[in-house]
């Protein structure tokens, strides 16, 4: 296949950026998406000039690095997938391909298509956790917990943190993301002792980062690499309100 | 003389709780004055981070990723073992021991696996206290499954993700501390030397990934967790950014590197099928419980398949040709990974493999389909049989799906003793980054086990006994080593940047993971190692004057971020060709055609090779000194693994 790309490039976060045309002559439609970026990168490099920055690692669909925004939409055309898992076939000889970096205030880019998402941790740090310290934990069949709620909570884990829902959505809102975590925390009996204090401090962490309000459109999980539920913003928004009715933050 | 690998006396089962004991405590009003970096930050670095901050010390952690959750331990998926005997089948930590130390061919240490089961059983309470979502019973109680050839039901999982959600719960834990002030988390950071002052870890060289600033970080010690080195063949089931640098610049410093050709091939990963290809993805394991493995009886049908002249399901049962199950009755498809994986290669190189490229042999489900339907199977295996038909475009309900085998881990690694302390004071290795625990060969579901156990269970303990021993007095960046090794590291880049030749950073790591794959992969012989040793003296010279790259140091530059980690590849890769011919015997994944029982087996020379490998840095363009730590087994049997 041969190919004609947009390329959004930026030098840095400060410079302006514009989308360049690259070609790209004999793709295979085995290639993943990531394999053909590689190929235009080689040619770029030997060519003396410079290649494309973007995020990725593992290339399984797990870890969260890869994070384009193809043809107008988070991790391309195929739904349930990360881009690494995107392969060439889904596209024609011939096609012209716009890439560009996950666009969201809260998500500067570094350059070209790579984008800082450290406001994620940050949301993490103000509570996505169980405050329990190393050694000392009782048996874990001290803590017996429903199959079905096990199965709810893992659901809700399986988040990769890739912010594909912030990147479709076009309150640039990561409702999404807070709302998996929050779930997990909250159906479990080990996440139950800070739950009240864990959904506000997530969520006023959430805000502050930048992001911006869920209106219930659902492009996040409609665009979700791995399927997370909208039905978590409900949980979220009900877990929210419990907390801010019967609030132990006394801050 | 080679250091003391301090394994406490005493019985085996008394040796951690005895050594817990004596080691040296830090005054809690004093950890405060103790800072530590903590290079990487999965499960063993994420986990040790942790710990070391709840404990009162001041942790620099230290990550190449964009977020502590990116590590490469999130990509595991099978389970993690713990010696609970949940399922009442006669599991104990005494079983979990042995079975791995005979999995690992009996080229681990007895003491550190022994403290590996024994903790084992701590590393699940903790992970559920966390909130990791194992698997449950109806009842609400930890589910098991069996796993690698252990006969009990022992490991616990997360569905197919119980790397991302191991990780996770480290993760959250490290997040906490990072909220409380205690870790000074730096991330998309490179460490690209450590810093020794008078024989001791005193601190880090790091480059900022973002802006290229070279920066230094002094602490009182230093636990490097940066992973494997599955990386040095180009294409493994690694994520593209494991590397060796950190490790291997320790190595440079003094650090012995043990066992480096210690490398586990996995038998199910989706073949390789071009040229461009970056990287190679595993197939669970557990598909083998019901796939058949096989290859068409002849290299006529065999030719006739990589034609694309007939289908596989068109070939007659009487023409197929189920290796396994005729060579291991008794195991048939369930054989340990490094026979699995061998005997496929031994398939496509008599010219019966299949595939365009005939690299690769079938995993049939056949035979399961017409027995239990496609929904048992779908419901079994749906997930995975998507994810294959995903990357082939093949559907694995009507033909049967391709394998072949490829690097996974890297059972070699920093020396360590059981302090997990390397042969310099004050610097640590853990996870897979050290050697110590798996052998010659890894089990399924313990690669996560000890991970979190270095990083939650030993690591914690063990580190006081040596900070105990140093002044509580701030350690800065003032000394003159910090700016010599920093110079070092500026040198080395911008060395790189200025050759301006001809050849990209992958086209030298393609290249390099070539003459790895053939001479030092799966099978190797002294001959071959010897060619690929002076083949890649040749590429390395070629590097240092042919490498091309575009852009300055002092930016993004992930071009130059690569040529770093293929020059350490390139050293790296000379002495595991050195390592497999010392080692004159076979075992475990290391396979040396010369050494085999008359059936073809691995045949492993106890009296002359029970010892660990432990190279010596030499200077530059020196052969290394190969040290030995003899390996004594008070406990064991040494027996030969047979799965006739």
């Amino acid at each position: 296949m041969n190919l004609t790309l947009k390329v959004w490039r930026q030098k840095s976060r400060t410079a302006a950026g514009a989308i360049v045309d690259y070609q790209v002559k004999d793709i295979s439609p085995e290639m993943s998406f990531l394999e053909m970026l590689d190929v235009l990168n080689e040619d770029l490099l030997r060519k003396g000039d410079e290649p494309v920055a973007f995020d990725h690692d593992c290339r399984e669909g797990i870890c969260g690095s890869c994070n384009l925004f193809i043809n107008g939409r988070a991790h391309g055309p195929e739904t349930g997938t990360t881009t690494c898992q995107l392969h060439m076939r889904k596209f024609s000889d011939g096609d012209t391909i716009t890439i560009e970096p996950w666009r969201a205030n809260a998500f500067p880019v570094n350059r070209d298509l790579s984008v800082d998402r450290s406001a994620f941790d940050r949301i993490i740090q103000a509570g996505g956790y169980v405050s329990v310290n190393t050694g000392g934990a009782p048996d874990g069949n001290e803590i017996p917990i429903p199959k079905e709620i096990a199965d709810r909570a893992f659901e809700a884990a399986t988040c990769i943190g890739c912010g594909a829902c912030v990147a479709s959505c076009k309150n640039a809102s990561a409702m999404l993301f807070v709302s998996a975590k929050v779930s997990q925390l909250a159906l479990l009996p080990q996440g139950h002792v800070e739950r009240k204090t864990r959904v506000e401090n997530m969520v006023a962490q959430m805000d502050k980062e930048g992001f911006g309000a869920c209106t219930n459109i659902g492009s996040c999980a409609a665009e979700c690499p791995v399927g997370i539920s909208l039905e978590n913003i409900a949980i979220l928004n009900r877990e929210f309100l419990a907390a801010k009715a019967t609030s132990n933050n006394l801050a | 003389m080679f250091p003391e690998s301090k394994i406490p006396e005493g019985p085996l089962a008394e040796k951690w709780e005895k050594h817990k004991f004596n080691v040296k405590l830090v005054n809690p009003a004093n950890k405060r004055k103790y800072d530590v970096i903590v290079v990487g930050t999965g499960l063993a670095g994420g986990a040790a981070a942790a710990s070391l901050a709840e404990l009162g010390y001041n942790v620099k952690a230290f990550t190449y990723h964009d977020s502590p959750r990116r590590a490469h331990s999130i990509a595991a998926q099978g389970g993690i073992n713990a010696a609970k005997n949940y399922q009442n089948d006669g599991d104990s930590v005494f079983r979990l021991f042995y079975d791995t130390i005979k999995g690992g061919d009996y080229r681990a240490r007895e003491a550190n696996v022994y403290r590996l089961a024994q903790v084992s059983v701590n590393i699940i309470d903790q992970c559920v206290a966390q909130g990791v979502p194992f698997a449950r019973e109806y009842g609400g109680l930890l589910a098991n499954r069996s796993f690698g050839g252990a006969q009990v039901s022992r490991t616990f999982y997360a569905r197919g993700q119980t790397g991302q959600q191991l990780l996770l719960g480290a993760y959250s834990a490290l997040s906490r501390q990072i909220a409380y002030g205690k870790v000074k988390m730096y991330t998309r950071s490179e460490m690209l030397d450590v810093v020794v002052i008078d024989g001791q870890a005193r601190g880090i060289i790091t480059r900022n990934l973002i802006t290229g600033e070279i920066e230094q970080h002094a602490a009182h010690a230093v636990v490097l967790a940066t992973g494997g080195y599955g990386n040095v063949f180009f294409l493994s089931t690694n994520a593209m950014y494991c590397n060796a640098t950190a490790a291997w610049r320790a190595h440079k410093r003094g650090a012995y590197f043990a066992n480096p050709c210690f490398t586990q091939i996995h038998p199910t990963c989706i073949p390789v099928s071009g040229e461009y290809q970056s990287k190679l993805t595993l197939m669970s394991e557990s598909l083998r419980n019901d796939g058949r493995v096989w290859v068409p009886k002849t290299v006529e049908i065999a030719e006739r398949i990589r034609k694309g002249e007939i289908k596989a399901s068109e070939i007659a049962e009487d023409d197929r040709d189920y290796f396994l199950e005729r060579k291991y009755p008794a195991f048939g498809n369930l054989v340990p990974r490094d026979v699995a994986s061998r005997n496929a290669k031994q398939m496509c190189d008599e010219g019966r493999g299949v595939g365009t490229t005939g690299l690769a042999v079938y995993l049939d489900f056949a035979d399961i389909i017409k027995r239990t339907g496609a929904d048992a199977v779908s419901q079994k295996y749906g997930n995975l049989f998507a994810m294959y038909e995903k990357i082939t475009d093949e559907d694995p309900y009507q033909q049967p799906m391709r394998i072949y085998p490829a690097v996974h881990y890297t059972m070699g690694g920093l020396w360590v003793d059981y302090n997990l302390q390397t042969t310099i004071p004050g610097l640590y290795a853990t996870g897979e980054c050290n050697f110590s625990d798996h052998g010659a060969n890894r089990l399924g579901a313990s690669a996560l086990m000890q991970g979190l156990a270095d990083g939650y269970f030993v690591i914690p303990y063990t580190i006081g006994d040596y900070l105990a021993s140093t002044a509580p007095k701030p350690v800065t960046t003032e000394h003159p080593a910090f700016k010599e090794a920093e110079a070092e590291v500026r040198g080395r880049v911008q060395k790189m940047m200025s050759i301006n030749g001809t050849r990209t950073p992958d086209d030298f790591h393609k290249h390099l993971g070539h003459l790895m794959w053939e001479y030092c992969g799966m099978a190797r012989n002294a001959e071959g190692l010897k060619y690929a040793k002076a083949e890649i003296q040749k590429l390395r010279k070629e590097f240092w004057s042919d490498l091309k790259l575009t852009g300055t140091e002092t930016e993004l530059n992930q071009a130059l971020e690569k040529a770093g980690r293929v020059a350490d590849f390139l050293e790296l890769g000379e002495l595991m060709m050195d390592d497999a011919l010392d080692r004159n015997e076979s075992c475990g994944g290391h396979f040396r055609e010369e050494y085999q029982t008359p059936e073809g087996e691995a045949l492993r020379d106890d009296d002359n090779y029970a010892y660990v490998a432990a190279w010596q840095y030499n200077g530059d363009n020196q052969p290394e000194i190969l040290n030995k730590e003899e390996l004594s087994f008070e406990n064991v049997k040494l027996t030969q693994r047979s799965y006739k």
